[in-house]
């Protein structure tokens, strides 16, 4: 029978080169026997040598390929055996792989799942001491680590990739792992190598027995994920005893202290800043008062959703102000209104029709974003009546302080809060109606209204009409300029 | 007289354990193959050590100073308590950073900071110390960055650049809360402060019209911290609380940080045990909203999570009439409602479902706990029968009660 001594380092890739030449020598199962190394006690046949690789290809799940290079690594000596009867099944049934209730293949995951969790806890675990000069150009440290599985080999890249710029040795019983000038090299395991404490270590333990809180005290769980068996290794964990001991002390202690007197400085501290807090900044007024005020609203529900109140922007003399419907997700990040996908489509619109943003005072009749949230994202809900009726005070008061020639009402949501009645905007767009205290007000649609039609040449048509309503409302400006 | 490192250091961390985050994780993949500067990320991240309170260290986590000028009620660094202060250097950090992660017991740095004078030079002095790792020692290795609400744009920019995660502590859960616990910390400046973050990274991911990428902005994204049982907020405001910030800011993460006694405690919040159970139900909520579909509305239906149950049972039991659940024929989505079933769980049956009819006996090897799943589902061999309407049910899934451990 064949045997299949595979050798101590390389293993995962020579396993998967013997068991390809097994297979397309259509070599079953139980003819053949595999090791790691030539160990003592197994018989090898020298008539039988692993059969060459015959031609043509053989296809297997690329998952099992991943899965059986974990494997490998276990210490598990009927390891290279198992993978290799799962194969044979799987070269007729590949969809094995998918199967996850398959016993074979849940011993198997379970050992990949042994593995990796080794890799793990070897690039977690390891310790190193410095062991060269520390102004040398490469500085050099050692480690010894006792690993459940075979797993220096795999976890070794890791500490290449991460410490490039020093030179470091690992030793473990099974294997030695040297990065030496940017190379690495693995090589036999040898005896614990003596290597001495150097004074980080120290500050490390300071650093561990302060960071734990005592009033949490949970061995359980630290044991969970640090078992007992690296304590060895690891410096920190010499503290450990003395943490759990004195914890309850600890505490006690801290549920027994009365609050004391605060110290000096927090009541020089206390002092200054009273002493720096100017008395109470007057109402500002004009718009600026405004906008203070706007942020700290809370005449209805809406800011404890929002970030913040996004008040109006522009000129205080502007004689055109466009009024939409509600700040949106990037308003209500940014704190300005209209910069959102609506608000770069409105840009566009204004440009052309040769009205300056600059010149302009744009403002929302809600102030608030009102959302719900799918997901993780927040999809833009349209106001209430009690909404809009709550936020219109706001609105009115930016335009008494404006005084505006003329107001765009963009959208149902402005022409109901400016004249009282939201419907039929379709209908309506283009007119001039009466607003609050006489202001002319002309109607049209939101921009978003034209981001949501589906259709791009409705859009296009649509688009072109609001465009018109916006030349009409500058040239109805420039006509009572003239006047 | 000057401290010693190792006396900073410990008063440094010990004033920095009540940050509950540790997280290495996400954020853009770098190296050190070429032999030039120190450290990796992996973007799985690794936690290097357990603490007794099985917590994990993945990060130094430290303060650059605990002298600070808010007086936060909940803080053992608040200025009113008497706990004894230090101050790192720019170069005491940058060499216990890198000499720690040389020795791999540290993935990086997490660093925050008690308010001195300003938030502004606070923040500057922060942003020296990790534009020192970065720039003079090529340190590669992960950076974590508490940010200051309230911090100069252009601090927050290169802290930004930095960085691979920055976080600002929403800290409560409610606003009053905040005003009569923090009373200089304002909720509405930590609101926009994400949003800004959020703004930012977005920019940052967002490529010109000639296709150069914007310089990299904290990769690794945001996160938050609340404290639980300093204030009366139930756990339906904080869990809406958190559903807001994971959608309005993207955030990666909000963790529940169970208010613990401090020394120095404040006479407006007496020392308790700290609410742990409490916490954990919290994270298993959390979780529940971020992966398993679930609304933060009916995980806390009224008002407190059952601490005796995890989330997820307890919704199965207020909602029975939704099951049994065919394991053979559901969609992800109520599978994933299932007691018992995690997400590779699920996974793996839509995956084996499409090759056998799953008997009870394939689930439990799929790993499926069946002891909580076995009533709310259906298999080839199995039905729970009258087991799902019993009136004994929550009883026989909810381990008995303990004695809690004397505080």
């Amino acid at each position: 029978m064949p045997h299949i001594a595979l050798p101590p380092t390389g293993t995962a890739a020579a396993w998967r080169e013997a068991a390809r030449a097994c297979l397309s020598a259509r070599l079953p199962p139980e003819a053949v026997t595999w090791s790691r190394g030539a160990e003592a006690g197994v018989l090898f046949d020298e008539g039988e040598a692993p059969p060459p690789v015959k031609a043509g290809p053989i296809r297997v799940p690329a998952a099992f390929v991943e899965m059986a290079a974990q494997v490998c690594w276990h210490r598990d000596p009927q390891r290279f055996a198992r993978l290799y009867a799962f194969l044979w099944r799987l070269r007729l049934k590949p969809a094995l792989m998918e199967d996850a209730a398959d016993p074979a293949l849940v011993a198997l995951r379970g050992m990949e799942k042994a593995v990796r969790r080794d890799i793990h806890k070897t690039h977690a675990f390891v310790r190193f001491r410095e062991v060269g000069e520390r102004d040398a150009p490469r500085r050099r440290f050692a480690a010894w680590f006792e690993p459940q599985h075979l797993t220096l080999e795999p976890s070794a890249p890791f500490f290449a990739r991460r410490f490039g710029d020093m030179d470091w040795l690992i030793a473990t019983p099974d294997l030695t792992a040297r990065f030496e000038g940017g190379v690495l090299r693995l090589e036999e395991g040898a005896p614990r190598p003596e290597l001495t404490a150097d004074d980080a270590e120290e500050l490390w333990r300071t650093y561990f027995r302060n960071i734990f809180n005592p009033a949490r005290a949970n061995p359980a769980r630290m044991l969970a994920e640090m078992p007992r068996r690296y304590w060895a290794n690891l410096p920190e964990a010499q503290t450990i005893p003395d943490l759990l001991r004195e914890a309850e002390g600890r505490v006690r202690a801290m549920a027994e202290a009365a609050p004391k007197e605060a110290p000096f400085y927090a009541r020089a501290l206390a002092a200054r800043r009273e002493e720096a807090a100017a008395p109470a900044p007057a109402p500002a007024g004009g718009l600026a008062g405004l906008v203070r005020e706007i942020e700290g609203c809370r005449r209805c529900p809406l800011w404890e959703g929002a970030t913040r109140a996004v008040a109006g922007e522009g000129p205080v003399d502007a004689a055109l102000a466009l009024v939409g419907e509600q700040p949106g997700d990037g308003e209500d990040l940014g704190g300005r209104p209209f910069v959102g996908p609506a608000g770069q489509l409105l840009d566009g619109v204004l440009r052309e029709a040769g009205i300056a943003r600059e010149r302009t005072y744009l403002t929302n009749a809600v102030k608030h974003f009102k959302y719900t949230l799918k997901g993780r994202r927040r999809i833009h809900q349209s106001p209430s009546g009690g909404e809009i009726a709550a936020c219109r005070p706001w609105l009115l008061a930016e335009l008494a302080e404006l005084r505006p020639k003329l107001v765009v009402a963009l959208g149902a949501t402005a022409a109901a809060a400016l004249t009282g009645r939201g419907e039929g905007i379709l209908k309506r767009r283009g007119r001039i109606e009466e607003g609050p205290d006489g202001l002319p007000v002309l109607l049209t649609v939101h921009p978003s209204f034209l981001l949501r039609l589906p259709d791009p040449v409705l859009r296009e048509t649509e688009t072109e009409r609001f465009r018109e309503d916006l030349v009409a409302a500058r040239t109805w400006l420039e006509a009572q300029q003239a006047a | 007289m000057s401290m010693s490192l190792q006396d900073k250091l410990a008063i440094l961390s010990d004033a920095a354990r009540y940050d509950a985050s540790c997280a290495s994780s996400g954020g853009q993949r770098r190296d050190s193959r070429d032999g030039k500067g120190l450290g990796s990320t992996t973007g799985a991240g690794i936690c290097h050590a357990f603490t007794p309170d099985g917590r994990c260290v993945s990060l130094l986590k430290i303060l650059m100073t605990n002298f600070c000028i808010y007086d936060c009620a909940y803080c053992v660094n608040r200025v009113s308590s008497n706990t004894p202060r230090a101050r790192f250097s720019v170069e005491e950090v940058v060499t216990l950073t890198i000499e720690f992660y040389r020795r791999n017991y540290i993935e990086g740095l997490f660093l925050s900071s008690g308010i001195i004078r300003s938030p502004d030079d606070t923040m500057r002095d922060m942003v020296r110390i990790v534009r020192t790792l970065r720039e003079e020692h090529d340190f590669r290795g992960y950076v974590h960055l508490k940010t200051i609400p309230g911090a100069s744009a252009e601090l927050i920019e290169e802290a930004g650049r930095h960085a691979d995660r920055l976080s600002v502590n929403i800290e409560l859960p409610t606003e009053a809360g905040l005003a009569r616990l923090a009373p200089e910390k304002d909720a509405g400046a930590i609101r926009r402060h994400m949003g800004d973050i959020r703004l930012r990274r977005e920019e940052a991911g967002d490529r010109s019209h000639r296709g150069t990428p914007a310089p990299r902005f904290a990769p690794a994204g945001q996160s938050t911290q609340v404290i639980v049982g300093a204030d009366g907020a139930d756990d339906a405001t904080i869990l809406r609380q958190s559903q807001r910030l994971y959608g309005a800011y993207g955030l990666k993460r909000v963790y529940y940080s169970a208010f613990s006694p401090i020394p120095e405690p404040s006479a407006l919040l007496p020392v308790k045990a700290p609410p742990l159970v409490r916490e954990h139900r919290l994270y298993q909520a959390d979780w529940l909203m971020r992966f398993y579909g679930f609304e933060a509305g009916e995980i806390a239906e009224g008002g407190d999570l059952d601490l005796s149950m995890d989330p997820k049972l307890a919704w199965a039991l207020r909602h029975r009439e939704r099951f049994p659940v065919d394991v053979a024929t559901a969609p992800r989505e109520m599978l994933l409602r299932v007691p018992g079933f995690g997400t590779r769980t699920v996974e793996r049956i839509l995956s084996a479902r499409r090759h056998r009819r799953l008997r009870h006996a394939d689930l439990l090897r799929m790993g499926a706990s069946l002891r909580k799943a076995a009533p709310f589902i259906e298999a080839a061999d199995w039905h729970p029968g009258a087991l799902l309407d019993s009136g004994h049910l929550a009883a026989r899934l909810t381990p008995a009660p303990r004695q809690l451990a004397l505080f």
